[in-house]
């Protein structure tokens, strides 16, 4: 279980998170939705330890996120980043494979590049790609590459930011279904930021609006509809009349 | 100005030049640690080892080869004032192997290898690679910093032994091609006057400027700001740092080693 609690993070005077309480159940899909530059990456990256809140504190389990030692800690999580982050001086067998190529997760080679190569079938892609390098792909092709990173190792933790950005329609639901699978079948905890709604149907028990720097409204999916809240009924309808200011 | 103003600009430069002093011997003091301590990536080393020795063994055989002829035409032509061209062996491979050797190597790896390191990881760092690397349990002083470091030590030392060689034998080609000097001659004089000292001295410059070469590269690219621009600075104050510690630090070497 991942609990934020009065969570602030400021970078100089941009007030980025103001008081964020969040509570993810074990085994649980939580999608976290807002508009852009509400500092939906920002809180993904302060369970991590990747930003230090300025104030508040995370607990996993019961552990404190920042008093655990670290690289066992990691090892729990897996991440997909909203640019991919793909190490380009490696092919993509290797970045798929990087956790399984060092550390206490070490395998042979030839069964690192088997589950990696696994692991890409699960993504939608081919074999022939696995030797070739990151920049060689096309974006959304990395993004799916550092999606079957996050989850080469079956972590029990997984954070998504922004899945089906940047793919087809059809691959969209196919990373949907993976999602909503790797939840259900492994009993995966997962906290996925997405401005898809579609993608929140598909994969959500639980969705959280952050807006302000605070979470707005958060509830099961079965209730977004008609949640009441008018952030939520803005975000949803996409509509540019509402609390959400856009600037034009 | 006002006084006052220069004083507080003065104060305010100190202030700076001692915290990031400070900044930078602690992350030379964790990445040297790191060396001591495992996980041990020793396909990184060797990778690196490969890339900024190996590597760079044209251009600082090129630089070496050059610098030592023009450094024989200039002994030859200013010798010749006061009748002592007969020197040229012994001059050549003093200045090569003492100072010429070692910081030729030290600024052509701050050219070649400093701001290339750089430059990848501030790239690294902009695109969230390092955050990645973090998350996947791998710490980036161990991966990224301590093997380049290391091959910075390790290699530098071997750059000098090239290019002394190359300098020396860059004089030799010119003295005894145009200047007319008796090659056995030559060698004979230039190996009876080098003692291991010479060479020593020569190999520890290298190692020194090795480490301030790839430590500098490290420390702007993992401090780098967001950001092409960000990558830009952290590139060219590598390079600029790099090279103005090399020539201190040869300085004080010199200074310690040949004076006592
Ligand atoms: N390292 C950083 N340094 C300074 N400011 C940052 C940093 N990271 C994020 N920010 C700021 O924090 C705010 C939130 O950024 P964040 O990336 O979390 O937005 P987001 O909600 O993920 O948006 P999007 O949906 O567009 O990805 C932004 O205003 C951004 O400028
Ligand atoms: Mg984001």
């Amino acid at each position: 279980m991942i609990h934020f609690k009065n969570i602030k993070k400021s970078f100089d005077n941009n007030h980025v998170l103001r008081d964020v309480n969040l509570e993810v159940a074990r085994g649980q899909s939580m999608a976290i939705i807002g508009g852009s530059g509400t500092g939906k990456s920002v809180l993904i990256k302060t369970v991590l330890g990747l930003i230090k809140p300025d104030s508040g504190i995370i607990i996993v389990d019961g552990i404190d996120v920042n008093k655990s030692t670290h690289d066992q800690f990691l090892e729990r999580f897996g991440m997909l980043f909203q640019g991919g982050a793909l190490f380009d001086s490696l092919p993509v067998w290797k970045n798929v494979a990087f956790r399984l190529q060092r550390g206490s997760q070490k395998r042979s080679k030839d069964e690192a590049r088997e589950i990696s190569i696994k692991k890409l079938r699960r993504v939608g892609l081919g074999p022939e790609i696995a030797d070739k390098y990151p920049a060689e792909l096309s974006g959304g092709m990395q993004k799916r590459v550092s999606l079957a990173r996050a989850i080469a190792t079956d972590p029990e933790i997984i954070f998504f930011d922004e899945p089906t950005t940047g793919l087809d329609p059809i691959m969209s639901s196919v990373i949907n279904e993976l999602i909503r699978e790797i939840v259900v079948e492994l009993g995966v905890t997962a906290m996925t930021i997405t401005h898809d709604m579609t993608s929140v149907m598909a994969i959500a028990d639980q969705v959280a609006m952050l807006h302000d720097g605070k979470i707005q409204w958060c509830g099961s999916r079965s209730k977004l509809k008609d949640s009441g809240n008018s952030y939520v009924n803005q975000f949803i309808h996409g509509t540019a009349k509402g609390p959400i200011k856009t600037l034009r | 100005m006002t006084l006052a103003k220069i004083v507080s600009e003065l104060g305010r430069f100190l202030i700076q030049f001692l915290v990031s002093t400070g900044k930078v011997s602690i992350f030379a003091g964790q990445a040297l640690s790191y060396i001591f301590r495992p996980p041990f990536y020793l396909r990184e080393i060797i990778s690196n080892v490969f890339n900024i020795g190996y590597l760079s063994i044209p251009v600082v055989g090129l630089t070496a080869t050059f610098t030592g002829a023009a450094l024989a035409l200039q002994i030859y032509s200013g010798g010749s004032r006061f009748n002592a061209t007969e020197v040229v062996p012994q001059i050549v491979a003093i200045g090569m192997v003492r100072e010429l050797g070692p910081v030729l190597v030290g600024l052509m790896i701050a050219a070649r290898v400093t701001s290339s390191i750089a430059a990848e990881l501030a790239t690294m760092k902009v695109t969230e690679q390092l955050d990645a690397l973090i998350t996947l349990s791998t710490n980036p002083m161990k991966y990224l910093v301590m093997p380049r470091v290391l091959a910075g030590i390790i290699t530098g030392p071997i750059l000098v032994l090239v290019a002394d060689s190359l300098g020396v034998f860059g004089g030799f080609l010119v003295s005894t091609q145009s200047l007319g000097f008796n090659p056995n001659n030559y060698i004979l004089s230039t190996v009876h006057f080098l003692t291991a000292a010479d060479i020593l001295s020569s190999l520890v410059k290298g190692a020194s400027f090795g480490l301030i070469a790839t430590l500098m590269g490290c420390y702007y690219g993992l401090n780098s700001n967001h950001g092409a621009q960000g990558v830009g600075s952290a590139t060219k104050s590598s390079v600029q740092a790099a090279a103005v510690l090399i020539l201190a630090i040869n300085f004080l070497l010199t200074a310690l080693l040949f004076t006592a």
